[in-house]
């Protein structure tokens, strides 16, 4: 029996598929280059199409500008301080909200996660309010508070809290038995187990809530100032569709993105500074 | 030093167990998974209290944990924050004692398991049986008076355990403790112990006391020997008829709560 010899061309797409398939293979590494060329060519792609619909004037400049006009737009918000004060007034009220729920949520979901007395104590309520999305509280809040800052901080302080202690808690319960019951042998005191065992144990944990948290803060904050507020980015990005400029919107936008990113690759930073034990560092 | 052990079956899972011991004696216990092995540890550390029945060190009846029995676990139970120093002299630490005399005793078990120039590293950074070794020492810097150890080595790979018991074996030599070896690998058990209590399926009683006579300082040698040979037949036999009870063989009653 003879095989059939197939044309260049076909065996051309074969080899070609063929290569496909060995970057296809479920949680196989590829080369790192292959990995950097296929993230640069997903970037640049993104871009370079960007770049062809706005500048041939393919899409109108009121949906997609280009980007030498959102540039411009973000030098000029910079120059005349606009972008830097909503940026600042988002930040005060983020890192605000943020720091109160840190500092009460922390000491609660450590306190839930490791006695049960206090887990049946705490359950009843934020398991009722973790299903409900801050977003819906707003409008009691601004009822209750107004519509200024503190209505704001109080957003970002309850949608974080409530995630943030279940999290923590989540956390401490996790914390291996055995190093427990070792320490008893060991003859620490139930004291000594809680301060020299149960919190260090929880802090790697606890610093990747931290990060998540504060990632989930932005969105809390865009929704409350889209809803009601003077200043702040979400503020800008909501003014900006009023006189439709969408250049605008996207400074926002990419600001938005930037300090998010920004805070991330600084917990990432802390967590391995900090915290050069832990396995993730 | 001696102790008596009646666990109710409903939370230990172990039923009318007596087991005294000497001072400076390693008694090793084997059994069928499930068996109450590790339960039987636990009790001894004061981890989890009988609901029958009692354990006496020297005497005196225990009912907590204490650092006069350390205990060794199977999982790694290193503290990952505290670098091998600072894990080995935890214990003296707790007690308050003087930071360049803990350092002192670090200094001595670290050198006892073998892994100066390790001082500084952290668990993350050690294999499997370095880490375990960590856990021996930490124990040992605490000089209790038993050394509990529930199967200390069953997560190492072969080699590694071989090494482990001949290492545990050189430090009892040098300085004798009394230890209770948990483990479900016979050899290990025989290699060990001076007595080897053979435990039957739930729940956990002494189906067999098994005392060797093999002489010590032991090498590897004497696992070759007829009179281990022997012993290690003997208890293969009973533990396969254990094994065979617990998997509904010949009706035996349901599982109770509790691991071993």
């Amino acid at each position: 029996m003879t095989v059939a010899q197939p044309a260049p061309a076909q065996s051309a797409l074969r080899g070609l598929l063929r290569g496909l398939g060995e970057y296809l293979r479920p949680q196989e590494p590829i080369p790192r280059q292959t990995y950097l060329g296929i993230l640069i060519a997903s970037a640049g792609g993104l871009i370079a199409l960007w770049c062809v619909v706005t500048y041939s004037g393919l899409v109108e400049p009121l949906f997609l500008p280009t980007p030498t006009a959102i540039l411009r737009s973000g030098a000029d918000m910079t120059a005349d301080g606009s972008l830097l004060q909503n940026a600042g007034a988002s930040l005060y009220v983020i890192v605000t909200g943020w720091v109160l729920a840190v500092a009460s949520g922390v000491p609660v979901g450590i306190l839930m996660g490791s006695f049960k007395a206090v887990e049946a104590l705490i359950e009843p309520v934020i398991d009722f309010v973790r299903y409900l999305p801050v977003s819906a509280l707003i409008p009691l809040l601004i009822l209750y508070i107004g519509i200024g800052t503190s209505e704001k901080i109080a957003v970002i302080f309850i949608g974080t809290f409530f995630q943030l202690v279940l999290l923590v808690a989540d956390v401490a319960a996790h914390v291996p038995r055995e190093q427990i019951d070792v320490s008893y042998t060991l003859g620490a005191s139930r004291a000594q187990v809680i301060r020299r065992v149960l919190l260090p144990a929880t802090l790697p944990g606890v610093m990747d809530t931290l990060r998540i948290t504060m990632g989930w803060a932005w969105t809390y904050l865009v929704v409350a100032e889209l809803v009601s507020a003077d200043r702040g980015l979400g503020y800008l990005i909501l003014n900006s569709m009023r006189g439709l400029f969408t250049d605008r919107i996207f400074v926002g936008l990419f600001t938005i993105g930037g300090l998010g990113l920004g805070f991330d690759l600084l917990f990432k930073w802390l967590h391995r500074r900090l915290l050069p034990w832990s396995p993730k560092a | 030093m001696a102790f008596r052990g009646r666990g109710g079956r409903e939370i230990a899972a172990i039923e009318r167990l007596s087991l005294d011991v000497s001072d400076r004696e390693i008694v090793s216990i084997v059994g069928p998974s499930g068996c109450g092995k590790s339960t039987l540890l636990r009790l001894v550390a004061g981890l989890v209290r009988p609901t029958t029945g009692e354990i006496r060190l020297d005497g005196r009846a225990v009912t907590v944990p204490g650092a006069d029995r350390g205990m060794v676990f199977q999982s790694y139970t290193l503290f990952p924050w505290l670098t091998v120093q600072g894990n080995v002299e935890f214990g003296p630490r707790l007690r308050g004692l003087d930071t360049a005399y803990c350092r002192e005793v670090a200094t001595r078990f670290i050198q006892t398991v073998g892994l100066v120039g390790f001082e500084h590293a952290y668990p993350k950074e050690l294999s499997g049986g370095m880490m375990q070794r960590v856990a021996i020492a930490r124990a040992l810097a605490n000089d209790p008076e038993v050394l509990l150890m529930d199967e200390p080595f069953g997560a190492l790979d072969a080699q590694t355990r071989v090494f482990m018991q001949e290492l545990l074996l050189d430090i009892w030599q040098k300085t004798p403790k009394t230890i209770l070896f948990v483990t479900h690998d016979i050899d290990e058990a025989l290699f060990l112990g001076d007595r080897v209590f053979v435990m039957t399926a739930r729940p956990g009683r002494f189906r067999e006391e098994i005392r060797l006579d093999l002489p010590r300082p032991r090498t590897l040698d004497i696992t070759m020997s007829p009179a281990f040979v022997a012993a290690k037949r003997r208890v293969l036999g009973i533990i396969r008829e254990e094994a065979g009870r617990t998997m509904g063989l010949e009706g035996a009653p349901p599982a109770a709560a509790g691991s071993a």
